[in-house]
């Protein structure tokens, strides 16, 4: 067997590893004077993974481990875009890792994080589906324990209780479908699998579980009921990072995976797509109105957004393909603007996170609730902010396949999500409060990390060359 | 760099200015110095386009330059000016530099105010300069958020559902847009999104144009308040602060008609001349209904805003006539109106400030007490219901002379019809005139107040200037305007 391969494909998973193990064994022997640098020493190793990914990346295809491994210069790109997505989480961690209560497992935090972006690294990566449930499994099981972190917190037990159950289900599922898949085919070679795919009921039935496994981690409807609770519960760094990194990387291995196997099957699973997509969108944002909590106000807000970022799955195209990753950073951006505001606002007013909090936040917090607005309007897609351009690229591949009734609909609901979306600016702009939160200054991490989202907010959409370069390496059907 | 990009810079460049500003002087002084070179740089724009065409440019479209934005799509970004949009441009500057000084006595979080006011401005400049379909729809959007904000913190009255229902009514307008946006760019082979260069390639099957023209056609129609599609508009006009309600019914409606012209009736001309009918029919119930509608409101700021409907949808009643008599004086009467119901709720704005009602029953004999404020809102009132002399007159005059040319039954009816609004126009003007103006004043409160003070004078006159200037020498601006006009006319007739 040839290992060459291992330096040059795995550049990205090696800097990870790398990571985990430097984040153990600082966890191990750091003494009480050393842990405070624990935060800054992680931003820069993701850095450094971010480096390792994007680099000077190989710009043709290969594969290590016989194929079970496999590398496209497309790899790359969303890999880094998780990386920057897992350090703003980190940096906006800090705060809520200081607590008394949390200080002494601060390290666990990391390794677990990084662990769960290990394996999505593998999944993004996966040739075999072996490789790719293992990927999903190392996925999952590290989240779990995120997702009770608080575990003093009722709530968070009952979250992670509720994830691991649903995350086991999905697995399960998945791994029914496989077999079905190893059954009909004889192999599980991703390349190997699009020839002898013919739609036979029992290769969509396998479609069907493969689709429902990976639908539970993007959280579509109607694999989306664990979300809200989870969501909530959960610590809220752990929310974002469910949010968004979890949730980006699944959402492009539905894609590379239905776009590169299942590519004789398009007809049915651009069936599924398209009910999916209208469910997730209608549902979530007809739930969303009635949220007051904000956390699972966001939940349902980034169930319809994942019935968006399914829209460039349906179309199959590269131009789709494009348009996903596109999304996904964007929606990375404005999302973790979203969540370092309601973080920080959590962490200095003793837990506050409904909606009536907010109320007047303008007043006394003027500086968060700009950040917050902008991130809903791009969320909302608003122009000149990314959200905007990243909306119109999705529409517009979807439109492109002539899935014009299912644009439409979408369209529709974005004025839906424009109507919850404004509601909380109406909070905190509009609607007066004899107790608001008061004034506070966040601390410096934090205060990096929306200077970053801000930074993308803005500027993603502004300057093409980010989209043009994602471009540059898409592939499709 | 293109002089037409700096239309769009100079309110960025404010925004910074009244971010780094630390007291309302020097708000102010960013305010009249950004507003002012945006008046300057349109005037210039006005007699350098004049001065172009007289030495024979005669390309559609002048000043245009353009680069790549997005490969992938053929979006670029894309400018240029034909005498519609310059006309529309000045229209513009001139809202923008008098709504600067009819806001001059707020004192409420000024900076943000104005930061926002000058986003709007963004908006609407880019709007009018672009050529690009994509770049075009942006800047349509820029042009409508702020307005929520702008409503629902300084507004008054029922301020957050008057400005929840203005963001969303005309969001899913935009929403139409953007498809219909994709459906004329994919529709015509998904090579260009310039307007000029689709309109040219002219290659939209017809049963594609079927489905977009009404699509893109009511999506412009919202802002145009188009019926059923206005009941915005009088809630929005009525909650929003003085500054905003000249900007939104001045500039931003007239974007509305503007895109209708643009973008629905120029690129997909086969189905506009099917289709007419539906809207000519529409438009004609705005304006009589917008009139009709206006005569038994007893708010200030309402009657106005119902007058717009009735005057904006003469606008679009205007453009779908299809010949170049009726829709010049669809570009004049989208200048006329602009100004006068800037003038109007600049007027407006300025008695509430002092009797804090616009209640019409509860004013009256005001003339005795505030003569200067009082003779303008006469003045205003007269252009509105097309006094001659004043731009009202002659935008009407060129509607319905150009309505009445098309000589089938339908389009003599529906003209009879709209000429109605004229006669119905004078009856509400005259009587809130007679009732608020004139005769003696009940209200002791009333006669303490005082006339207007320099900054409001100054935004006054301008309109007034202007007003008169259109209605005493419309021919500069009317050749301006029918030259482009008549291009795009005989581009949708063939």
């Amino acid at each position: 067997m040839d290992f060459s391969g291992i330096l040059i494909y795995m550049r990205g998973e090696i800097a990870l590893i790398a990571a985990i193990v430097i984040a153990f064994l600082y966890d191990l022997v750091a003494g009480k004077g050393a842990r405070k640098y624990f935060n800054p020493l992680m931003c820069i190793l993701m850095a450094g993974c971010i480096a390792a990914c994007l680099v000077s990346f190989p710009r043709e295809s290969g594969d290590v481990f016989g194929g079970m491994f496999t590398y496209v210069p497309v790899h790359s790109i969303v890999k880094s875009i998780l990386a920057i997505g897992t350090l703003i989480v980190f940096l906006q961690a800090d705060t809520w890792l200081r607590r008394d209560d949390t200080e002494f497992k601060r390290g666990e935090f990391y390794v677990l994080t990084l662990s769960t972006l290990l394996g999505m690294y593998f999944m993004v990566s996966a040739g075999h589906f072996l490789m790719f449930f293992i990927g999903m499994e190392l996925a999952s099981v590290p989240m779990a324990c995120l997702v009770a972190f608080d575990k003093y917190r009722h709530n968070s037990a009952e979250a992670g209780a509720k994830f691991i159950l649903c995350a086991l289900f999905a697995s399960g599922l998945m791994l029914y479908g496989i077999s079905f898949l190893y059954g009909t085919c004889g192999t599980l070679y991703f390349e190997d699998m699009a020839s002898r795919l013919d739609g036979s009921a029992l290769q969509i039935l396998a479609l069907v579980f493969f689709f429902s496994g990976l639908g539970f981690k993007i959280s579509l409807v109607p694999f989306h009921l664990w979300t809200a609770d989870t969501y909530q519960g959960a610590p809220t760094a752990v929310t974002s990072y469910l949010s968004v990194v979890s949730k980006g990387s699944a959402a492009f291995v539905l894609m590379a995976v239905l776009v590169k196997v299942f590519a004789p099957m398009v007809e049915q699973w651009q069936m599924i797509l398209y009910v999916v997509i209208i469910l997730s969108i209608t549902v979530a944002n007809l739930f969303a109105i009635r949220q007051q909590n904000l956390k699972r106000f966001l939940a349902f807000s980034s169930i319809s957004q994942a019935g968006y970022i399914m829209l460039a799955v349906i179309s199959g195209t590269s131009f789709g393909m494009t348009s996903l990753i596109y999304y996904v950073l964007v929606y990375l951006a404005a999302n973790l603007a979203a969540f370092g505001v309601i973080s920080a606002v959590e962490q200095n007013s003793g837990g506050k996170v409904n909606m009536s909090d907010y109320n007047g936040l303008y007043k006394t917090n003027p500086k968060l609730a700009v950040v917050m607005t902008l991130a809903l309007f791009s969320l909302a897609g608003i122009p000149p902010f990314a959200g905007f351009f990243s909306k119109f690229f999705i529409f517009a591949s979807a439109f492109e396949e002539g899935f014009h009734v299912l644009v439409f609909i979408a369209l529709i609901n974005t004025i839906v999500s424009l109507y919850y979306y404004i509601l909380v600016v109406k909070a905190m702009f509009i609607t007066p409060n004899d107790s608001p939160v008061a004034a506070f200054r966040s601390d410096c991490s934090t205060r990096i990390s929306l200077v970053l989202c801000l930074a993308g907010i803005l500027l993603l959409g502004i300057v093409s060359s980010v989209y043009d370069g994602i471009n540059l390496f898409s592939f499709g059907l | 760099m293109n002089i037409l990009s700096l239309f769009p810079a100079i309110p960025l460049l404010m925004m910074l200015g009244l971010w780094a500003a630390r007291n309302t002087r020097q708000i102010h002084t960013v305010m009249v110095a950004g507003a002012s070179a945006l008046l300057v740089l349109a005037i210039y724009l006005v007699l350098h386009f004049i001065g172009l065409r007289n030495s024979g440019e005669t390309a559609d479209m002048l000043l245009t330059d353009s680069f790549m934005w997005y490969a992938p799509l053929n979006i670029h970004y894309s400018v240029g000016v034909d005498g519609i949009s310059v006309a529309m441009i000045l229209l513009s500057t001139i809202i923008v530099f008098t709504g600067t000084f009819a806001s001059w006595q707020m004192t409420f979080n000024v900076k943000e105010f104005f930061m926002w006011f000058c986003l709007l401005s963004v908006g609407v400049f880019g709007f009018f300069i672009s050529l690009d379909l994509f770049t075009m729809f942006m800047f349509y959007e820029v042009a409508l958020i702020p307005m929520y904000l702008l409503i629902g913190v300084w507004g008054s009255g029922r301020k957050e559902y008057s400005a929840m229902k203005l963001t969303l009514m005309l969001m899913g307008g935009s929403a139409l847009l953007l498809i219909g946006i994709l459906g004329i760019y994919f529709g015509a082979g998904a090579t260009t999104m310039n307007i000029m260069e689709i309109a040219q390639m002219h290659n939209i099957p017809i049963n594609l144009q079927r489905i977009w023209f009404p699509i893109i056609f009511i999506g412009f129609g919202v802002l145009g308040a188009l019926f059923p599609f206005h009941t915005w508009s009088p809630d929005g006009h009525a909650s929003a602060p003085t500054a905003v309600s000249m900007l939104h019914a001045g500039v931003l409606m007239k974007l509305g008609g503007y895109g209708c012209f643009r973008v629905a009736m120029f690129l997909l001309p086969d189905a506009a001349q099917e289709l007419s009918w539906i809207f000519i029919i529409l438009t004609t119930i705005s304006v009589v209904y917008g009139a009709f509608s206006a005569c038994v409101q007893t708010d200030l700021k309402y009657i106005n805003a119902y007058s717009s409907v009735s005057h904006c949808g003469l606008v679009l009643f205007a453009i779908l006539m299809m010949n170049t008599t009726a829709a010049t004086g669809a570009v004049l009467q989208m200048l006329s109106h602009g100004l006068m119901t800037a003038l109007f709720f600049a007027l407006i704005g300025m008695i509430y400030g002092r009797t804090h009602t616009r209640d019409i029953r509860e004013l009256s004999g005001l003339m005795r007490i505030m003569p200067f404020l009082s003779v303008c809102y006469v003045i205003a009132g007269l252009a509105n219901l097309g006094l001659p002399g004043l731009s009202g007159f002659v935008a009407e005059m060129t509607i319905f002379n150009g309505a009445f040319m098309e000589n089938d039954t339908f389009h003599r009816v529906v003209t009879v019809i709209a000429c109605t609004s004229i006669v119905i126009t004078a009856v509400y003007i005259l009587r809130l005139i007679g009732k608020i103006l004139y005769g003696t004043c009940t209200n002791p409160e009333h006669l303490k107040l005082t006339d207007a003070t320099w900054d409001e004078k100054l935004a006054v006159v301008i309109l007034i200037v202007a007003i008169a200037g259109l209605g005493l020498s419309p021919l500069w601006m009317s050749d301006m305007i029918s030259s482009s006009v008549t291009s795009v006319i005989s581009h949708i007739l063939n």
